[in-house]
């Protein structure tokens, strides 16, 4: 992909700022060693140190809570390891229950699904039309054997934000343990875990103009979990292996690049993109909350045309996006979100998720706005369906 | 730039040839579903002495490759005998496009059906089934495996949800494994009607939801 593609699927990847590599490049040239401890050589307490800092950098943006955060290879691992960690120490003890949402992204609801073929009881539960959960059927799922619930922060395709204060305090009034992926909300929503009551939490880098293969799991004081990787005694004896310190400084540097301006003009061109598509296009329906959205997403429905073939179009003009298409997965299943809060396949197909990053501007949104008119129009006039027959 | 498609593909794509719809069609069909994320019609007029395709035309909902598909076999179609036509398979559409993902075979083979569907609805109509062989149970199943069930993006058959089929007197009857009120029970008994009906010894069709 060239710099001239305009770039529309930062929840997909990100870009990485450049100032990220600058951070990390020491990392592979000067401070290069294992992190020691400080018994050790000076080199390695020196990329102890920057480890340290790392850490410290990403707690300080979760609102210092108690506990410890943990560096993983990314946000699939993070919750692997929240869930299973989870199920390694309570299930024997104390049941074989999960509740997670319907809409989960594939890290959280693939390990369900897998657990549930050990034997493993899973609730999925039901969203109604925006995405959200409804509280008290949470509540109604928890039993005894109930020994974790997963759910995210904010969907994937939709953006859609859930109540995680209100869901923590749940599943702190049951004594069951919570874990919610923040993939999609970290550093674009504020989370201050010192308030919030939350177990465990999904972290990621990749997706705030960070580097790939890094991110990381927030673990509460006193919650029960399995050593992941079995080697050495790294990451708090969880996940052995030599750290990933340019990663980890890497991720620490992008989480310092995001300011409350950033994010304010994230939300700019994401209103301006839906109020000018729903103006412009007709048969348009937009995806997830109105305002309880993730500042940098915008998925809309246009009606009657298929996915794949809007964003391919689209990519012949120089513009990436996504779309919950079947024809656009690999595995030929319409989005499980959209058909997850009550729209048919035909609303799926036709979906196109609009994400948001540092390197985008209002100029973008109006030149794909005026390409997805004329683009929309011509796929209109090949498909054969017109009217309401396909709502 | 890098495309998961051949040049080929991506010109039909960007300009399909022949597309809309024939008012009073010699012969027309629907293959696919909004639900299966593929759907694709094909209308065609017919020179009724030498059985020649002088016109078709498609409408696609669908990928690039249903597009493109639809695009290639009105092209390799117009001009054709009805029986040359019939011989356009998927291998031959997808060669003149020089080539096809695996991934999509389904995507494109909709539109190859989708021709053979139109010359069969001509021919039934205008009473040019040689074989006149007499309607059975494996021939009904075989026509409702061209219906999709909504939710499963696959057709009837194959999701399990069609009961027992009776053929008698010119009357199919099918049974289909689903609430009477289902969300889309309506949309599934018009298109179950629509396949059907036009068998040349079948007078009538009726649609039970067993549920």
């Amino acid at each position: 992909m060239d710099k001239e593609t305009i770039y529309f699927d930062n929840a997909a990847s990100t870009r990485m700022d450049e100032r990220v590599l600058e951070a990390m490049k020491p990392c592979f040239f000067d401070v290069y060693a294992v992190a020691t401890s400080e018994f050790g050589y000076s080199l390695g307490i020196e990329a102890r140190e920057a480890l340290d800092y790392a850490r410290a950098k990403i707690m300080s943006k979760l609102g210092n809570p108690e506990g410890k955060l943990i560096f993983t290879s990314g946000s699939t691992e993070s919750s692997n390891i929240a869930i299973k960690g989870v199920v390694g120490k309570l299930s024997e003890k104390k049941g074989k229950h999960i509740i997670v949402s319907k809409i989960e992204d594939f890290p959280v609801l693939n390990s369900a699904k897998s657990l549930e073929r050990e034997g493993f009881k899973i609730t999925y539960l039901n969203v109604d039309k925006y995405g959200f959960i409804d509280l008290d059927k949470l509540n109604e799922s928890i039993n005894e054997e109930t020994i974790l619930v997963s759910i995210q922060h904010a969907n994937q395709e939709i953006g859609t934000i859930q109540d995680i204060k209100a869901i923590a305090e749940i599943c702190n009034r049951n004594n069951v343990v919570f874990h919610s992926d923040a993939t999609h909300t970290f550093m674009r929503v504020p989370i201050d875990l010192s308030k919030l009551g939350v177990d465990l939490l999904t972290v990621s880098a990749h997706t705030i103009h960070g580097p790939k293969g890094i991110g990381a799991l927030y673990i509460r004081e006193g919650v029960p979990l399995a050593k992941w990787i079995d080697g050495g005694f790294q990451e708090f004896d969880l996940r052995a292996g030599v750290e990933n310190i340019p990663g980890a400084v890497g991720f620490s540097k992008a989480v310092e690049l995001v300011t409350d301006k950033e994010n304010e003009q994230l939300k700019n061109i994401r209103d301006y993109l839906i109020e000018k598509v729903q103006k412009e296009i007709s048969d348009t329906v937009l995806n997830g909350h109105p305002q309880k959205r993730i500042p940098h997403n915008a998925n809309i429905t246009f009606h009657y045309v298929e996915g794949e073939s809007i964003t391919l179009h689209l990519d012949m003009r120089g513009f990436a996006v996504s779309t919950g298409s079947a024809c656009f997965s690999r595995s030929l299943e319409a989005s499980h979100v959209i058909l997850g809060i009550g729209g048919n396949h035909e609303r799926a197909h036709g979906s196109v998720r609009f994400t948001f990053g540092r390197f985008n501007n209002k100029e973008e949104a109006d030149r794909i706005v005026e390409a997805l008119k004329d683009i929309v129009k011509q796929l209109r006039v090949i498909s054969p369906l017109k009217g309401e027959e396909a709502r | 730039m890098k495309f998961p498609y051949s040049e080929k593909v991506l010109e039909h794509f960007r300009n399909p040839r022949n597309v809309g719809s024939i008012e009073n069609a010699d012969g027309k069909s629907t293959e696919g579903s909004p639900a299966c994320g593929d759907m694709v019609s094909v209308y065609i007029k017919v020179d009724e002495n030498s059985k020649k395709i002088k016109d078709i035309k498609f409408e696609s909902y669908g990928c690039a490759s249903n597009i493109a598909t639809g695009s290639i076999i009105t092209e390799l179609a117009k001009g054709k005998t009805l029986e040359e036509a019939k011989k356009i398979d998927w291998r031959e559409a997808s060669d003149a496009l020089g080539g096809l993902p695996k991934i999509k075979t389904h995507c494109s083979v909709l539109a190859v059906d989708g021709l053979r569907a139109a010359i069969q609805n001509y021919e039934e109509k205008h009473g040019l089934v040689k074989e006149r062989i007499p309607t059975t149970k494996e021939i009904v199943l075989k026509r409702l495996k061209h219906v999709m069930n909504p939710l499963a993006g696959l057709d009837l058959v194959r999701t399990n949800l069609i009961g027992n089929i009776k053929v008698e007197n010119g009357t199919v009857e099918v049974e289909v494994d689903l609430p009477e009120n289902h969300q889309f029970a309506n949309n599934i008994r018009e298109e179950i009607i629509e396949k059907l009906e036009s068998l040349w010894d079948i007078d009538k069709v009726i649609v039970r939801f067993s549920v």
